[in-house]
């Protein structure tokens, strides 16, 4: 039923979901799905709203654990440990695999503490230089220091849209995670602040595995090498991006990506 | 009761007006060539109501001001009231009970002169009666036709039911807060009044409570009225011991609920909690009094401390804590819970624990919230009093030993104005300026705490 493309086979696995079903209540919202996600590119997962994308995205750093109602089966394994084994504690789960909502939501606090936060409660930074590094090495990375180097005590919430969001994306880089999940992080964005996230992902793209759940298709086209279709609660298909968008296999996935449906 | 009488009456006019008016404004429609109005017939028909029955009302509510004076001048009109005595307390009396038999509230006079105004009271109370009845019909119909003739097809009555609406509306908002003045104006004149017998250095800095209402008024002894240990004990009682029964435990619980909890177990604990706000104070006073301060003191005896009453401030302050948890808690519930999720996930996805994220999202988010309830705590404890009369006493006591008996200022104001002493006494005035500084000192609490919220909050969007 899902059509993995041959060529994919060889590549190394960052983190790998095997017969993966959610349910929220009694209602199954993800069915049996299987795929291993590579260190080094960024993987787009496309589908039609209420598809089950976000909901994937979010067992895969357990913050479904958060919905009293949401239960997941099948494993999932990160650098081969299972995520749900009681020797991996979400606390260091969550560190290693980071993730970026769809709505930006910086905490209330300044700029310089949005920042510091995930390092101070991991113990990442030894004294206040320490920390200053830190703080301006993840927003350099999030291309945003330029902007707010003389406003770091500002507060995060008076940034705009675009700057919040990359402000949440240098958040999550800050505890030096391995794998960044973004939950159409652009959904809310302007048409030049996407611009800057997508050229973002291009560059994080190689020092952490990225995973992007988005509704744009030019998008998934334009920052992904790797492309799953989700449809009704199963992924459909998975390849290369440029497979995905040129030659897919299935005909639900030809159909969605020339705007059939969805 | 000719004032149910007059409202009726009042209520009646406005029914008659509001159908007039809508029959008018139907008609108004149907001749119209499209058959649409300004405004709908209902607003035609509210707006003449409102004029029959808001002026009705002024009226009403003057009238029954005046009408007894106007009866009662009536009555002092008629021959037989040269035998009254020329003024004071007999004089009135026996006017009372004359009225009294008038309206049928007494069988019979105890005093004889009195049955002599019997029938003059009657006559009056009856020719008012008909004259308030004919003035309201008159207003009423003044009010209605005014209103009733400026209807037309494109008359803006939905405006003018609005602005009238409006106007209803900030007249009830005035009400709470001209009260407020009020008692602010009252307790100032009583206070200058005490402070014009009392230094108010002695009284704001003294350190020995003690008025004597029986001492002669026109020379006070200004050093038995050091209110110091009465705010004193206040604070000690409700600001310092109940908090810090009420704000850990108020404050964990909430955080319980909020992030524990499971919701079915929420769905009961929290309305349970919320009872004990409903719980009578004197019911947590005789708890306190019979259960709380024994324990205590035995407890204290037990250890060591000879010198323990079995009336005090602990026991008070431990039973004042416990009433006000549900201030603390409900109000810190509901901000922690009106904190979007937004933020809650962003903190769990960085890695952070259930706890790091109240400790450093959750609940400087919700501070504005929290504070606000704990200043409800506050001003609730300040002005409790019936724990304090039957746990820590009334002998007031500059200590910070909270195993002593204490007394607080709201039990000193009750004591003062139920004592024996006249109205114009110090001793008794002494509660107006006790009322007055508590007053003065709760505002500026309030003040401060809004100060802390607005420079400690972390606003979000």
């Amino acid at each position: 039923m899902t059509v993995v493309h041959e060529n994919l086979k060889t590549a190394e696995a960052k983190m790998s979901a095997k017969d993966v079903s959610v349910f929220y209540g009694d209602k199954k919202a993800i069915d049996n799905v299987s795929i291993d996600i590579p260190t080094e590119y960024v993987t787009a997962f496309i589908g039609p709203s209420g598809c089950g994308k976000s909901t994937f995205l979010r067992s895969l750093n357990r913050m479904n654990d958060t919905i009293p109602s949401a239960r997941v089966e099948g494993t999932i394994t990160l650098d081969g440990e299972d995520i749900h084994s009681p020797s991996l504690d979400v606390v260091q789960l969550r560190a290693r695999v980071g993730m970026v909502f769809q709505k930006p939501n910086p905490f209330p606090k300044s700029i310089y503490e949005n920042i510091a936060y995930g390092p101070k409660i991991h113990g990442l930074a030894e004294g206040k230089d320490e920390l200053d590094e830190v703080v301006e090495k993840s927003l350099r990375r999030a291309g945003l220091w330029e902007e707010v180097k003389d406003r770091l005590q500002d507060s995060g919430t008076a940034l705009s849209g675009g700057q919040q969001q990359r402000l949440c994306i240098a958040r999550a880089i800050a505890v030096d995670p391995e794998v960044i999940l973004m939950d159409e992080p652009c959904s809310a964005l302007d048409p030049i602040a996407t611009a800057k996230i997508e050229e973002l992902i291009d560059e994080l793209n190689g020092r952490y595995a990225i995973v992007i759940v988005t509704h744009s298709m030019q998008q998934a086209a334009r920052v992904s090498q790797r492309t799953a279709f989700f449809h009704l609660g199963k992924m459909v298909e998975y390849g290369r991006t440029s497979d995905i968008f040129t030659n897919p296999i299935e005909q639900r996935t030809q159909d969605y990506i020339t705007g059939r449906y969805g | 009761m000719s004032l149910t009488l007059l409202l009726l009456l009042a209520l009646g006019l406005g029914l008659a007006g509001w159908l007039a008016a809508r029959a008018r404004a139907w008609s108004f429609r149907r001749a119209s060539p499209d058959g649409r109005l300004a405004s709908l017939p209902s607003y035609h028909a509210w707006y003449v109501a409102l004029w029959v029955i808001l002026p009705v009302l002024v009226f009403i509510g003057a009238w029954s001001a005046i009408a007894p004076g106007l009866v009662t001048q009536a009555v002092l009109a008629s021959p037989a009231a040269d035998q009254l005595p020329e003024f004071g307390f007999q004089r009135q009396t026996i006017l009372n009970e004359a009225r009294a038999v008038a309206i049928g509230a007494a069988q019979g006079v105890f005093n004889p002169l009195a049955s002599e105004f019997v029938q003059p009271y009657r006559e009056a109370i009856s020719r008012y009666n008909w004259i308030g009845i004919l003035v309201t019909v008159l207003i009423a119909f003044l009010g209605g036709m005014y209103a009733f003739l400026r209807l037309k097809p494109d008359f803006a009555a939905r405006n003018r039911v609005e602005k009238i609406v409006m106007a209803i509306l900030l007249a009830a908002s005035l009400v709470a807060i001209l009260t407020t003045l009020g008692i602010f104006v009252s307790l100032v004149f009583e206070t200058i009044r005490f402070f014009g017998m009392v230094s108010p250095i002695d009284f704001l800095f003294g350190t020995h409570w003690g008025p004597d209402p029986m001492a002669n008024p026109d020379n006070p002894d200004g050093s038995r009225y050091g209110a110091i240990p009465l705010f004193w004990g206040t604070l000690f009682i409700g600001a310092i011991i109940a908090m810090i029964v009420a704000i850990p435990l108020g404050l964990m619980s909430a955080i319980y609920l909020t992030q524990y909890a499971h919701p079915r177990l929420r769905a009961w604990v929290k309305p349970a909690l919320e009872i004990l706000a409903g719980v009578p104070t004197v019911v947590y006073g005789y708890f306190a009094a019979l259960t709380i301060a024994p324990a205590i003191r035995n407890f204290a005896i037990s250890l060591g401390f000879s010198g323990a009453s079995s009336e005090s401030a602990l026991a008070a302050g431990l039973i004042m804590g416990v009433m006000i948890i549900p201030f603390v808690s409900s109000m810190a519930d509901d901000s922690i819970a009106a904190v979007p999720q937004a933020m809650r996930d962003g903190s769990l996805a960085m890695g952070a624990t259930t706890n790091e994220t109240i400790r450093r999202v959750l609940i400087p988010a919700a501070l504005p919230g929290i504070v606000a309830g704990i200043m409800l705590a506050i001003s609730r404890a300040i002005g409790e009093t019936m724990i304090v009369v039957m746990a820590a006493s009334t002998a007031a006591n500059l200590s910070a030993n909270p195993l002593e008996s204490m007394t607080t200022v709201t039990v000193q104001i009750v004591a003062m104005l139920t004592g024996e002493g006249s109205f114009d006494h110090p001793a008794t005035l002494s509660a107006f300026a006790l009322g007055f500084v508590l007053f003065l000192v709760t505002l500026g609490l309030n003040f401060i705490a809004l100060r802390v919220v607005k420079r400690f909050r972390e606003a979000y969007e």
